[in-house]
């Protein structure tokens, strides 16, 4: 059988990425990067928002509503530079940083969402 | 000629089929300025930035709610600066922009046949559009409850 290309795995990453960015990345986008801080809404005191961070479900929950989008980012982003700005001749590196920053952003996720004090 | 000189010569000689190059134009790399619907494919796929803005604006809001109320009233500020604004302003037009065409690509990459006809591609979008209104609510219940 001819050698099978791995692009099927990174495919499936960036669709499901792509999926959970649709649904969640807005809700959570317009409210804690406007509607709270700029008081559209009432501000969520701080005990609340630690009580729920420390619920395991909710952590599992944020933990996906980071990892899988920013593999969903990798993904795009990479072929847009292949496409839109005709590098592919940099393949390698662009590679690299694109997955690779979606892995150190994981690790971060993980890191930080692991146990809540 | 004589026979034997006519085969000689032709194996001498190695004929290949005649075949044209590749025709492969040269593609400038601002082609995609050139078409409205080139450019509006180039800003689809670059929403994908300002998901990642947002998951990145997430990872600090955890981080500050670990680290105190302090650390979360600093984040809340930080929120609150006009460039950051303008940021978020731009990103959630991005977002949208991502999920309406993430949604409204569903009935193209999996055409729904019931009893021989195509399901029409506003009925398979819907379902997507209902979760995402439901889980937005329950998401905005469950932090400003």
């Amino acid at each position: 059988m001819a050698k099978q290309s791995d692009e099927a795995f990174f495919w499936v990453l960036f669709s499901a990425g792509g999926v959970v960015a649709a649904l969640l990345i807005p809700i959570h986008l317009f409210l804690f990067g406007l509607a709270i801080p700029l008081g559209v809404v009432h501000a969520p005191d701080y005990e609340q928002l630690l009580a729920l961070l420390r619920m395991p479900l909710v952590r599992i929950y944020l933990f996906v509503l980071c990892t899988l989008p920013l593999f969903h980012w990798a993904h795009r982003f990479r072929f847009t530079l292949y496409d839109g700005l005709k590098v592919k001749h940099l393949n390698e590196i662009i590679f690299v940083l694109c997955y690779g920053g979606a892995l150190v952003g994981s690790i971060v996720a993980a890191y930080l969402l692991w146990n809540v004090p | 000629m004589r026979p034997e000189t006519l085969e000689s010569t032709k194996r001498a000689v190695n004929y290949t089929p005649y075949h044209p190059r590749w025709y492969r134009p040269r593609v400038s790399v601002y082609w995609w300025l050139g078409e409205w619907h080139y450019l509006k494919f180039i800003l689809r796929e670059l929403s994908s930035v300002f998901v990642a803005v947002t998951v990145i604006e997430t990872l600090m809001l955890i981080r500050a709610l670990r680290s105190g109320p302090d650390a979360y009233a600093r984040f809340l500020e930080c929120m609150r600066n006009p460039w950051v604004v303008l940021l978020n302003v731009v990103s959630l037009f991005f977002v949208l922009f991502h999920t309406i065409t993430w949604f409204n690509l569903a009935p193209s990459a999996m055409p729904v046949r019931m009893a021989g006809k195509r399901v029409p591609d506003a009925l398979v979008a819907a379902p997507s559009y209902v979760a995402w209104l439901v889980i937005s609510v329950f998401v905005a219940w469950l932090v400003l409850r």
